[in-house]
């Protein structure tokens, strides 16, 4: 079972390794779409540490959401998953292994990203710190939930516009806690209570949506 | 009499269409009347004075933008676990009357907040959840219509229907949980209403006639989403024709 799991991560991150132009334009998009604010609103830096952490969040959302579409889309359209469906191990493994490497692939570079924008924003280091492991806890849950989406999408016209009316309310949450943990530690209020909230939430997901996604996998390719 | 006749299209189909008329006759007579009661015989409150009229709309409203999304998920998992195709249809069929009424009650909303709070709209956490729920309706639609298989699209809907109703507990319970602008309820099984006996009365003779709207429209929805989804078999064919 074990063995499976890692197979389907490994298997997907070599070949996002093979395709760099892939998975770095939704970095870059995360980069660029943070970089538009203080040009919209204007460089007062006050401003800008208060949006900062919410700006990143939901940069962080979109980012996300952009990737997701070929979660599942690149094997479907080969047949690859058909096949990969059709294994003696649980489906729930399988969607599973999918959004951990989804994760890995689109999640971890943002890790790296995020102080960076933090800094141009003007946020304290304790704040960037936060911010760091707010999106460790929250950027998994993001990949998990989005893949309910992304299988239920599976192969529809339009697909990528539907997903985000279809995952973006699922968000919510973790963009409420995430951001209110940055924010909590920069006005003193303690960032604690929301990052417990964060982990209960990647627990549930982790537990929840697997199993979900296989569902909708199932529906979507019979 | 076997309560299963009528899970077939062709029972329910003219079953619904019988229905229909007395569920709008009903729906009518009730708003008369409610609407009565909460213009001319409820008081004037003493606090917010006559703009309180507008919970008339807006409670009834707000009750069912959440309950039909209950009905709606327990439509899709009767569904999903036995795979009967009415179920659906009746899911689908009252998404827009739900998706209607969150709006209405987001509406009726801003209306009240703006002369008793000075604001149209603020991010409280039972307005923000029920702009939710307002997303997951369209979100539901949107993958209804983008979906050209019926069989696909009824199973994804479904799945997804269950996934967003856990927004419900929390737009329910958000006022008890965050201690938020929007006052708490006035209305309770078990103890005695903080309010006045005829305001309750007009109240729940609204909610009421909302009720009866709900199901006159979804079955007279259901009934279309059945004749196009059967349209191959002779029953329907007859039922065009005759209409025709």
């Amino acid at each position: 079972m074990i063995r499976f799991l890692i197979t389907v991560i490994r298997r997907d991150v070599l070949l996002a390794a093979r395709r760099r132009g892939d998975w770095l334009t939704a970095q870059f998009f995360f980069v660029m779409v943070v970089s538009m604010f203080p040009l919209g609103i204007g460089p007062e830096p006050t401003m800008l540490r208060l949006i900062g952490p919410g700006v990143v969040w939901v940069a962080a959302l979109l980012a996300c959401l952009l990737s997701l579409g070929r979660l599942f889309a690149d094997d479907f359209r080969d047949g690859s998953l058909e096949q990969m469906l059709l294994s003696p191990y649980p489906n729930s493994l399988l969607a599973l292994g999918k959004a951990l490497a989804h994760w890995v692939i689109n999640g971890i570079p943002l890790l790296l990203i995020a102080p960076v924008l933090g800094i141009q924003f003007g946020l304290p280091a304790e704040a960037l710190l936060i911010l760091v492991l707010s999106l460790a806890i929250g950027t998994p849950i993001l990949s998990l939930l989005g893949g309910i989406g992304a299988a239920l999408t599976l192969g529809l016209r339009g697909g990528g516009v539907l997903i985000t009316l279809l995952i973006l309310p699922l968000y919510v949450p973790v963009l409420i806690f995430g951001a209110g943990a940055v924010e909590g530690a920069m006005s003193g209020t303690g960032s604690e209570a929301h990052l417990s909230l964060l982990g209960a939430f990647l627990v549930m997901s982790l537990l929840v949506a697997p199993w979900i996604s296989s569902l909708a996998l199932k529906i979507s390719v019979e | 009499m076997n309560l299963y006749y009528f899970a077939s299209p062709a029972t329910f189909y003219p079953l619904a269409g019988k229905l229909v008329p007395w569920f709008a006759l009903l729906a009518a007579a009730l708003c008369a009347v409610g609407l009565y009661i909460s213009f001319f015989v409820a008081p004037t409150d003493f606090q917010q004075g006559e703009g309180y009229r507008i919970i008339f709309i807006h409670v009834p409203a707000a009750w069912m933008s959440m309950f039909i999304y209950v009905v709606m998920a327990f439509w899709s998992a009767i569904g999903l676990a036995w795979n009967t195709r009415l179920s659906f249809v009746m899911a689908r069929a009252l998404a827009p009357t739900g998706a209607m009424f969150t709006f209405v009650a987001l509406w009726t909303g801003a209306f009240w907040g703006k002369p008793m709070w000075g604001a149209w709209w603020v991010w409280d956490a039972r307005l923000t959840s029920e702009l939710i729920l307002l997303f997951l309706y369209v979100g539901y639609m949107a993958l209804q219509a983008a979906i050209d298989d019926p069989r696909r699209a009824d199973r994804a809907g479904a799945l997804l229907n269950l996934v967003g109703v856990i927004n419900i507990p929390i737009i329910y319970f958000s006022v008890k949980w965050w201690n938020t602008l929007h006052q708490g309820s006035s209305v309770s099984l078990t103890r005695a209403p903080s309010m006045a006996m005829i305001m309750l009365w007009g109240m729940l003779i609204m909610a009421l006639a909302a009720w009866m709207y709900t199901i006159a429209v979804s079955l007279a929805r259901a009934r279309t989403l059945i004749l196009e989804r059967e349209r191959q078999t002779e029953w329907a064919r007859l039922q065009l024709e005759g209409q025709a």
